[in-house]
């Protein structure tokens, strides 16, 4: 289940790959983890009776330090796997990813759709796409974003990748959100315009967004007459 | 030429001093959390600030080239004032994150009791943690304050070779060398310490475990002071392989020792560094 487009791997591809101090390590973190969650039934996230009010659950603690453990190139999976495991709740989604340094909350990101929080999360979308970050706003537009996001801030997402360099091909089931959406394709045509005016190239994911805005039968005809000034305008790609 | 600038404040400098600094051969360096000037009111204010040091702060730095790194910690000034020591408290989950390379700066401002519990509070923190710890030695009554904060370090769990004692000069070197912590020495624009100074220094004590920052902030200062020491240095007559060993091997054997530092700076590009969107599936 967590082998989707975003390439998570799963417990039993990193169990293969992993050294056995790393698999040992994971299977505490894990096994914490799963007894926070067990404990957690009654009231998910709360904090413990007595505890100060910074303590995290050590299984929150290893969710920062799993790069070290089992190689930063295994941090998002890793890290992911323990939101998993943990059912993390969204106070706990939402303290890891307020806490997290960017990779921490880049994880939180690319997994929220693999939790049962239903539209509860979309702060956090919203907080990333806020970000300058890249990698976040990379990150946001997942599949949670696909799934909950309204048409208005889905449409921001978009733009925003296309004016920070994001590549569309990370905005998860694109085609099918764009398809028909003639408001989109104003904005994307107004932003084309906005470049052409400034002489500036128009990015080539704008023309592969715009395509997809087509309706059923025009795919042929992507560009609505006030595009026209943007298809000529770039000779180079920058 | 590579430069490892061990202390400076990025997050009060431009990206034209990044860019200044990758010319001059900056590729690493370290930000010490430390005071604003402004005073903070409450530990609220301080973990958005480490955030930023976390997060904004790096991405800003990859994006001219350089790794960044930080040090956390309750600064000297502010651990006297009762709104913020409850900092303390929540130090342990920050010092888990991948780029927090020590504990830092603490130290002494003023001496007062309220600072002595929260170095030797600090320095257990970096000893729970396995870290060093970077620790600033007074601007007033300093060599006073050397020998009162090598004390408290010698009845601390945190072994010597784990404590940089920043901001040192002719007064206070001998001291910090004989205590086997490593000597930092502040570059600055004015009288506290410059190139020239340094380099006399680095004549009489060796290049071993010494290291030089600009300790560059919003105060005047400047953030290129490392290239100018290490061209004093040649000036000098000290060869490639000590400007290297000074500007470069010592701050990475320092930092080195908390096993997190990430010296091959990761790219911005939002789908290559971590970001696994687009590996498998497309
Ligand atoms: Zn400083």
């Amino acid at each position: 289940m967590l082998t989707s487009r975003n390439s998570l791997k799963s417990r039993k591809e990193l169990d293969a790959e992993l050294g056995g101090a790393a698999r040992a390590w994971l299977d505490e973190a894990l096994a914490e983890a799963a007894h926070d969650a067990a404990d957690a039934t009654a009231t998910p996230g709360a904090p413990r009776p007595g505890a100060s009010p910074y303590a995290s659950p050590p299984w929150e603690l290893r969710y920062a330090a799993a790069g070290r453990h089992c190689g930063q190139e295994n941090a998002d999976s890793v890290r992911s796997l323990l939101l998993v495991e943990s059912r993390a709740s969204l106070p706990s989604v939402t303290r890891l990813y307020d806490q997290g340094t960017a990779a921490e909350r880049r994880a939180v990101l690319l997994t929220l759709h693999l939790l049962d929080l239903g539209d509860t999360a979309l702060p956090l979308i919203e907080d990333a796409l806020r970000a300058n970050d890249t990698r976040l706003v990379a990150a946001a537009v997942g599949p949670y974003a696909a799934d909950h996001l309204d048409p208005h801030a889905w449409r921001h997402a978009v733009l925003k990748c296309l004016f920070t360099e994001v590549p569309v091909a990370a905005v998860a089931r694109l085609g099918e959100r764009a398809h028909g959406d003639a408001e989109l394709a104003r904005m994307l045509n107004d932003f084309a315009a906005e470049r052409t005016a400034a002489g500036r190239p128009v990015p080539e994911d704008l023309r592969t967004v715009l395509a997809l805005t087509a309706p059923a039968g025009e795919g042929d005809h992507p560009a609505r007459p006030n595009a026209a000034p943007a298809a000529p305008a770039p000779t180079e790609e920058s | 030429m590579r430069i490892f600038d061990p202390h400076i404040h990025m997050t009060s400098r431009t990206t034209d001093d990044y860019r200044a600094m990758y010319d001059a051969g900056v590729r690493a360096l370290v930000e010490p959390s430390f005071w604003l000037g402004q005073p903070r009111t409450s530990p609220a204010s301080f973990f958005d600030y480490f955030d930023a040091l976390l997060g904004w702060e790096p991405f800003r730095a990859s994006q001219y080239g350089i790794a960044h790194h930080c040090t956390l910690a309750l600064n000297p000034k502010e651990a006297n004032d009762p709104r913020c020591t409850p900092v303390l408290d929540a130090l342990p989950r920050y010092l888990v994150k991948d780029s927090v390379v020590a504990v830092g700066e603490i130290g002494y401002d003023s001496m007062t009791p309220a600072e002595d519990h929260a170095l030797a509070a600090q320095l257990q923190l970096a000893a729970d943690h396995a870290l060093p710890a970077l620790v600033h030695t007074p601007h007033r009554d300093k060599l006073a304050g050397l020998h009162r904060t090598i004390d408290v370090i010698r009845e601390s769990n945190l072994p010597p070779e784990f404590v940089l004692l920043d901001h040192l000069n002719e007064t206070t070197v001998e001291a910090a060398t004989d205590s086997g912590c490593w000597a930092g020495f502040s570059i600055y624009p004015d009288t506290k310490m410059d190139e020239d100074r340094m380099v006399t220094i680095l004549q009489n004590h060796g290049t071993e475990k010494i290291l030089v920052n600009s300790a560059a902030d919003w105060g005047k200062s400047d953030p290129l002071k490392t290239r100018k020491v290490a061209d004093a240095m040649l000036k000098a007559g000290f060869t490639e392989d000590d400007v290297d060993q000074v500007l470069w091997r010592n701050p990475v054997a320092f930092y080195g020792q908390s096993g997190r530092l990430q010296l091959d700076v990761l790219t911005p590009d939002p789908l290559h560094e971590g970001n696994s969107i687009l590996r498998g599936g497309e």
